[in-house]
């Protein structure tokens, strides 16, 4: 046993959290040896897009919606036109479906590949960033950097470009992608996939706290295929149901620390979004390759460390590349590349899985197609609860600690989930208060 | 400028698509790493060095009491100031509130809009400080970043165009979708660097640059008018992610339907 060197009270601060996206902090009280608060500050300025939503026209709200967050546009646009579509009754083509999946595959890949190899590995090795992480191992960061790398290929060859895509509109596309154009892709995609399975090997080594979380898990579950872009959303306690089922169950709540709001399910309370409960709830919808990584990566059906979401997030690049080369070699350009869209007044919702977790939009008409009024719900704001139960199980775990090593190991708890800050102010400040 | 400059990258109130695209250099970025001191990057590393520092990209409008204080001291840390994006040329999509009232966009978002720290209006980095170079773009194009680190460190200036779009097009040999097509399309008042992106893709420009240099946004609303583009789509058209630009808020006023007619 070794002494406790700790004082009983003590405060552990951090005003501005570091390699997560947008801006926010974390501050948490230990009294008497004991966790008396933790909060995740989210001091990102607001900036109101549900207000500026209002009168305008059904067709511009992907690219509006996309400007919420530069690292997940394609979430934003999916999402605003699932809910756009189901409000105006418009049904899209199979072909439609398939290439809004693959760009958003190519998503997935830039968006893991950055917080795998960028933001959340250089926590497991000690050091500061992917640069400090590169004069020790190279070769690991050239190969995030290449996985991103094709990821944003594939953003930019069905969406025109990688930040804030060109390429989406309601009902569709503008374009469709020529074949030759996309096939060019299968060959940086094969070379992704192996370095997806290469990092699955690569985070398996990796040292992991040894915390396991209580999560009510929700995500969307579709019938025999990994969720991206469509199906019900389920609960890892047994609920099912449509997204506009789902939107009248979300609460959320505005607090005073933080420019997010905070969401909870209606009689049920914190939940949690994002890799971790895509794969409890979908595992056994993975592709076998996936599947395979997973076991290499050390996973069972369901992870419950929160830290080992690097591993899930290895494994899910693993399944995009897969999916996306999959798609590829099945593409029939749609012709046309978007249904048409005609305006009724009504209220639509649409739910898909930003990398970070389920992005639900819900936008109501009037018959000319103007936004009456518009209700967004970031994943990183239905995240927060479960990531503050998360830092107060991290600060339990490793109350011993100095208070560097305290510090860094709750700006690790935060970061295991990917935090959108940007997305969320609508959201993040670390501060370890022990007095 | 010493062997080895500093840089730093500082967010104001944006999507973090700017900072991203700095990320996105994949082939360059470790090679950018080498040449410059990455100093300060809060979305990238835990690490940050205090200033001075010789460059400071900056990201983001200013809308907050505090982000007002804070450019003015990055601005005193800084040799060169360059903001990245259209929040910081031109205040954003956030600059949405500057035609309507905070409160008005508060309701219906926050319970509470006391909790909250927020200015009237979202206004663009050179409304507070000297800026020593403006990139434009909704988001940035990485070259063009890649140009402008190029430049910096070779110590030149950084080839950036003030023409319009249009010319991009013609550069690609895209048919005009204005005149060939009767689309409505911003190319012509609408700052090149974008490679004429949209209209390649058979889709008009919706403004992401910003404004042209001189560009004659009353001659293309009265063509755009003319194809039967409604006063109230002119007005939408202009005011988006540049409405904060003179150029285009102006002309999205003119368009506006007085109080009455609302």
């Amino acid at each position: 046993m070794t002494h406790r060197r700790q004082s009983a009270d003590r405060t552990i601060d951090v005003p501005g959290l570091a390699r997560v996206e947008g801006e926010g902090g974390l501050r948490v009280e230990v009294r008497g040896g004991e966790v008396a608060s933790v909060a995740l500050n989210i001091f990102e300025p607001p900036r109101f897009f549900e207000g500026f939503l209002r009168a305008r026209s059904f067709e511009e709200v992907p690219d509006i919606t996309a400007r919420i967050c530069g690292i997940c546009p394609v979430a934003y646009q999916m999402s605003a036109c699932a809910a756009i579509e189901d409000a105006f009754g418009v049904a899209v083509d199979a072909r439609v479906a398939a290439l809004r999946r693959l760009l958003y595959c190519g998503e997935w890949v830039q968006s893991h590949a950055l917080h795998v190899y960028l933001l959340h590995a250089p926590d497991f090795l000690g050091c500061a960033d992917a640069v400090e992480l590169a004069q020790l191992d190279r070769a690991a960061v050239q190969r995030g950097l290449e996985l991103k790398r094709v990821g944003n290929l594939l953003m930019e060859a069905v969406g025109g470009r990688s930040v804030h895509p060109v390429n989406v509109r309601v009902g569709g596309f503008y374009r469709a992608p020529r074949p030759e154009d996309l096939r060019a892709l299968l060959e940086p995609l094969r070379r992704a996939l192996d370095a997806s399975l290469a990092t699955a090997e690569w985070v398996a080594g990796f040292d992991y706290p040894d915390v396991e979380g209580e999560y009510l898990f929700v995500a969307l579950r579709p019938d025999g295929v990994y969720p991206i872009d469509s199906g019900p959303v389920a609960s890892s306690d047994g609920l099912e149901t449509t997204p506009g089922g789902f939107a009248e169950l979300v609460v959320e709540e505005h607090v005073e620390r933080s420019t997010a709001l905070h969401a909870r399910l209606a009689g049920r309370g914190a939940y949690l979004t994002g890799p971790l409960a895509r794969y409890a709830l979908n595992s056994g919808s993975l592709p076998e390759i996936a599947k395979q990584a997973a076991a290499a990566a050390g996973l069972g059906p369901v992870c419950t460390n929160p830290f080992r979401s690097i591993a899930v997030r290895a494994v899910e690049l693993v399944f995009a590349c897969d999916e996306a080369i999959r798609l590829i070699e099945r593409y029939e350009p749609p012709d046309p590349p978007a249904a048409e869209v005609r305006p009724v007044a009504g209220v639509g919702h649409g739910a898909t899985e930003a990398p970070r977790g389920l992005l639900l939009h819900r936008y109501a008409f009037d018959a000319g197609g103007l936004v009456r009024e518009a209700r967004i719900v970031p994943p990183t704001s239905q995240n927060q609860l479960s990531i503050e139960d998360d830092l107060r199980r991290v600060v339990v775990a490793s109350i011993g600690a100095g208070d560097e090593e305290l510090t860094a190991r709750c700006e690790q708890a935060v970061r295991n989930h990917d935090p959108c800050i940007s997305c969320a102010a609508h959201f993040l400040d670390v501060e370890v208060e022990r007095s | 400028m010493s062997a080895r400059p500093t840089l730093a990258v500082w967010k104001f109130s944006s999507c973090d698509g700017c900072q991203l695209t700095l990320l996105d250099c994949e082939d360059e970025l470790l090679a950018v790493a080498e040449h410059v001191d990455i100093a300060h990057f809060t979305e990238m590393s835990s690490a940050s060095v205090d200033g001075p520092y010789d460059v400071s990209l900056v990201e983001g409008s200013v809308t907050t009491a505090a982000d007002r204080e804070r450019i003015l001291a990055i601005r005193e840390a800084s040799g060169l100031l360059v903001t990245i994006g259209a929040c910081a040329a031109a205040g954003g999509i956030q600059a949405l509130r500057n035609f309507t009232s905070v409160a008005e966009l508060a309701r219906g978002v926050y319970a509470h809009p006391e909790y909250l720290d927020t200015l009237e209006t979202s206004t663009a980095i050179a409304d507070h400080v000297g800026v020593d170079l403006e990139l434009h773009g909704c988001p940035i194009d990485r070259h063009q970043l890649l140009e402008v680190i190029s430049a910096l460190l070779a110590g030149r200036r950084p080839v950036l165009p003030s023409y319009s779009v249009c010319q991009e097009c013609k550069q690609r040999a895209t048919v005009c979708l204005l005149v060939a097509r009767g689309r409505a399309c911003l190319g012509p008042v609408t700052r090149a660097g974008c490679g004429a992106l949209c209209p390649s893709l058979d889709r008009g420009c919706f403004g992401c640059f910003g404004p042209a240099e001189s560009a004659n946004t009353a001659s293309l609303a009265r063509r755009l008018a003319a194809d039967g583009t409604s006063q109230a789509q002119l007005s939408r058209l202009f005011r988006t992610f540049n409405a904060g630009a003179p150029a285009f808020r102006k002309e999205s006023v003119a368009h506006d339907a007085p109080p009455a007619e609302r």
